[in-house]
């Protein structure tokens, strides 16, 4: 029996954020901290997105909420154009984000009420008594209890502000969630909590995730589908079996070649040099100078394309076909 | 929340002036102005002149009391113009960035590049000395300091987490800054305009002293200790008593605000166990 | 018959002093490094394991105080050592590398004349010898160009790069212990790896033992070859690496392995609900009576919240804290 496709949530197309930097010499110039990206995320699924610093993962997640202009390309959340058109009261209804830091991410001011019942107030929600029904059922949801909303920020644990702000994200009732390393500031004794409530959560309210992390066992337990960028551009994307265990982008088996086994053991060849200046990028293939399978081909422009090779696995390599046998 | 001495000594202090200024009418014994007996003129302190009398026979000690009245006024309402204009201009520069800042860091160096009491003196020479020219002088001259704390913390606040929430939720700019800016930083303001009403108070003193503030025959404490200009040597006390009021008054506030800063400062802290 | 510990530390008793009270934020730590040996320290926030480093190399500053124990190095006590004559240790002896290195080098001055200042310092070279030895220095490192690197300012440098000069600088003289807290929490996971492997070919290569400290365990597991935990001021189990993760002792390091989502976990065993450990890490002021771990911990019984558990060897030169192990 055949089930019916999951709908398209969140749709970017050819996303791409410049940033003007000033020179004294060179005048001024374009930092590509997003360079053409395609995405797509399902009804309920969670697309864990991975890279290093500068590959434009942050700058994506606020370009996805509204908070950066692109310079180029689309988003559509839910089928509606994210930028111009979209307000940001409808926008802030379909998608949330929670923050990588428990300790600055919830207003020292600020009851956990308050911090729950503006945004309703904010969407029209009148009724004090509705509102305060929403914000107990939320608590309760998130693993607090409903005298937990009367006290303040610092009173709460790192764990527990967490919750709060997860309890935040979602009491609008979103359709999409950021995660932006939602337990990398956590102790690690509670990370298991905060990521079982997380995929609770999903469950339970049918939510889709996107979910920026540096940590590649967070990101492989969780996610359905993984994006691997570097240096502004997706380099490989497909389901998280495919990722994981048949990486075909020399940089993403860097990646999991870096993270120690604690059995002793190695996971393949590691890279050495740093990320490039994203101001004065190689040429060809952007990875092409630390790559240990890098060939002539691979120095010549233009940027490979993201190509197919298989289904649902997406490639950014010229000589994945080659590799891959 | 422990009271330190700052705020306990400043605070009293300034209640006692509050107190004589608000009680004036009950505690005085003469009508500051029209009481004036030129048979009891330069009487030193005692008798039924708790403080002594001018050079007009008028009772130095209600004319101190009514002095507050005017000083107090001064003192708090300039401040507050000075704090509004301060932090709307601050926060709003600091918060939104972009050609608005430039325009408001730009007229921020020029009022700072003026001394606040000469540019005050400049205004009250073309508006009519009074007590409402004075508020307005002092009120538009002295913002620069309260402006650019506003900025700066505006600035480094916004990079918070829970300001992107608020933006993420769908609140507008007015009130992200109004609701999750401002009340994260008025320790520093409170701080800073606490110690401003003592400037302005001694801002007015200065004034009424050179004849630009509260004319006389209105007890202000500036016009008393220039009316006792003459008399320094002879009677000394028509220019002790005022000057008196005005230090324990900018006293009180300093310290007050001292203390304030003492309690307000840690609080602002939200760290790991 | 094994060789004299390099490093021997008993007993060691850190206190904290906040307000007018005084706790003991380390207390009855005992550990032992050989020559040339890597031992890793691992924990979460606030359980010691920095202010313990800290503590070896004298660096601790009030509020912080040693209150008690004894630090040995190569036989002879270090705790109580005069000021002046622990400055000619640190460098010489014993180095340490930190997780910041931004805030470790100084701002104002070329690398590689702080690598230098180390070869005047301890080994009486003059400045022209000691820049030469420096971008020698640089070279072992791994940084291309040493020459040039040499002349540029600590924010002209990446993160990694300057993590490199700082191992450099810690291991100009050789010393025979380097303590590296946390060195690569703050760098991006592929620079992670390459300054792992730096330090494990360094010091091998110099008889370097490392005391390395992380909240990571897998990490720790990987490239230390002992393994002590640290929970709430107290060593819980020291093991070798291989057994941390495979038998775990102590409830603490049991719980910690079976939530963390390790790689390839999902595609052996699918993806399983992750065990959680309940309730907080406890902070300084709050450590509970008893054996410190029993409000969170799946084991525990009366004798647990009462009794602070006495060390237990294990087999293989391990120990245990718990009336509960295994």
């Amino acid at each position: 029996m055949a089930e019916p496709a999951p709908e398209t949530i969140l749709k970017v197309e050819d996303l791409a954020v410049y940033f003007p930097v000033g020179g004294y010499f060179r005048g001024r110039r374009s930092l590509p901290a997003v360079d053409g990206v395609d995405l797509e995320l399902k009804k309920g699924e969670c697309l864990g997105v991975v890279g290093e610093s500068g590959c434009g993962k942050s700058t994506l997640a606020l370009s996805i909420l509204g908070l950066q202009a692109p310079t180029r390309g689309r988003i559509l959340l839910d089928g509606h154009e994210v930028g111009a058109g979209m307000d940001r009261m409808a926008r802030a209804r379909i998608a949330q984000l929670v923050f990588q830091d428990p300790y600055s991410s919830l207003n020292p001011r600020q009851t956990v009420r308050a911090t729950l019942a503006t945004p309703l107030r904010l969407h029209g929600m009148t009724d004090d008594g509705e509102i305060d029904a929403r914000i107990a059922a939320m608590l309760a949801q998130v693993g607090l209890r409903p005298e937990h909303a009367a006290r303040y920020p610092h009173e709460f644990s790192g764990g527990q502000r967490q919750r709060i702000g997860i309890a935040r994200a979602l009491i609008l009732r979103p359709k999409v969630v950021l995660l932006d390393e939602p337990v990398s500031a956590l102790d690690v004794s509670i990370r298991a909590q905060i990521i079982n409530l997380l995929l609770e959560l999903k469950d339970a309210f049918g939510l889709s995730y996107i979910m920026i992390s540096h940590d590649l066992g967070v990101v492989e337990h969780m996610s359905d589908r993984v994006a691997v960028m570097y240096l502004g551009r997706v380099v490989e994307t497909g389901r998280w079996e495919t990722i994981f265990t048949r990486p075909r982008h020399p940089y993403t088996r860097a990646l999991i070649a870096a993270i120690p086994d604690p059995f002793g053991g190695t996971r393949g060849v590691k890279v050495t040099g740093e990320v490039p200046n994203p101001l004065d990028p190689p040429t060809g293939c952007s990875f092409h100078p630390r790559c240990p399978e890098a060939r002539a081909i691979c120095r010549e422009p233009p940027v490979p394309r993201l190509e197919a090779l298989g289904q649902d696995h997406l490639v950014r390599c010229r000589r994945a076909a080659e590799l891959a046998a | 929340m422990r009271i330190g001495a700052n705020l306990l000594i400043g605070g009293t202090l300034f209640a006692v002036v509050v107190i004589a200024g608000v009680l004036a009418p009950w505690l005085a014994h003469t009508d500051p102005v029209m009481d004036a007996n030129l048979m009891n003129a330069e009487e030193p302190p005692g008798g039924a002149f708790w403080f002594g009398t001018d050079a007009q026979g008028r009772d130095i000690y209600s004319r101190v009391l009514y002095g507050a009245r005017i000083s107090l006024t001064v003192g708090i309402v300039s401040q507050l113009i000075n704090t509004v204009i301060g932090v709307c201009l601050g926060l709003s520069a600091g918060y939104w960035g972009g050609w608005w800042d430039d325009f408001v860091s730009g007229l921020t160096n020029l009022v700072l590049a003026i001394p606040s009491l000469i540019f005050a003196l400049a205004l009250m020479a073309i508006l009519t000395p009074g007590l409402t020219s004075l508020l307005i002088a002092l009120g538009l001259t002295n913002w620069s300091f309260t402006c650019r704390l506003a900025r700066a913390s505006a600035l480094s606040l916004k990079s918070q987490g829970y300001v992107q929430a608020a933006k993420v939720l769908g609140y507008g700019d007015v009130r992200i800054m109004v609701t999750q800016l401002l009340p994260n930083m008025l320790g520093p303001i409170i701080v800073i305009g606490t110690l401003g009403m003592g400037g302005a108070v001694l801002a007015e003193a200065a004034l009424s002293f050179l004849g630009l503030g509260i004319r006389p025959p209105f007890p202000s404490w500036g016009s008393m200790l220039s009316d006792a200009r003459d008399q320094i040597t002879t009677a000394p006390w028509i220019s002790i008593f005022p000057g008196l009021a005005i230090f324990i008054t900018v006293l009180g506030l300093n310290l007050l605000g001292d203390g304030l800063r003492d309690i307000l400062d840690p609080q602002g802290r939200a760290g790991k166990a | 018959m094994s060789a004299e510990p390099l490093l021997q530390v008993d007993d060691l008793r850190i206190d904290l002093a906040l307000g007018d009270e005084r706790f003991a934020a380390v207390q009855d730590v005992s550990l032992s490094i050989g020559r040339g040996e890597t031992f890793g320290l691992v924990g979460e926030s606030g359980c010691g394991k920095s202010i313990t480093a800290l503590a070896l190399i004298g660096l601790l500053r009030p509020p912080l105080r040693l209150a008690g124990g004894t630090v040995r190095l190569d036989g002879r006590e270090i705790q109580s050592l005069r000021p002046a004559e622990m400055r000619r240790l640190r460098g010489k002896r014993i180095s340490m590398i930190f997780q910041e290195p931004m805030t470790a080098l100084n701002p104002v001055s070329p690398v590689g004349r702080q690598i230098a200042e180390m070869f005047v310092l301890h080994e009486g070279a003059t400045w022209q010898e000691a820049e030469r030895r420096a971008v020698e220095a640089l070279a072992s490192v791994r940084v291309a160009a040493p020459e040039r690197r040499a002349k540029d300012y600590p924010h002209q440098l990446s993160g990694g790069m300057r993590q490199r000069v700082m191992i450099a600088i810690a291991l100009a003289c050789s010393p025979d212990l380097l303590l590296a807290d946390e060195p690569t929490t703050a760098l991006d996971v592929t620079v992670q790896a390459e300054i792992l492997d730096l330090v494990r070919d360094l010091c091998a290569a110099k008889g370097t033992a490392v005391l390395m400290i992380s909240h990571d365990l897998g990490l720790i597991a990987n490239a230390c070859r002992r393994v002590g935990v640290m929970y709430a001021g107290r060593i819980v189990e020291t093991r070798a690496a291989e057994e941390v993760f495979r038998a775990p002792s102590h409830p603490y390091t049991s719980g910690l392995v079976a939530s963390l989502p390790l790689l390839g976990a999902r595609a052996r065993q699918g993806r399983r609900r992750l065990k959680e450990i309940a309730g907080v890490v406890p902070s300084v002021a709050g450590f509970p009576h008893g054996c410190r771990f029993h409000p969170r911990c799946g084991r525990a019984s009366d004798l647990c919240r009462e009794d602070d558990p006495a060390p237990t060897p294990l087999p293989g030169d391990g120990l245990v804290r718990c009336h509960h192990h295994g």
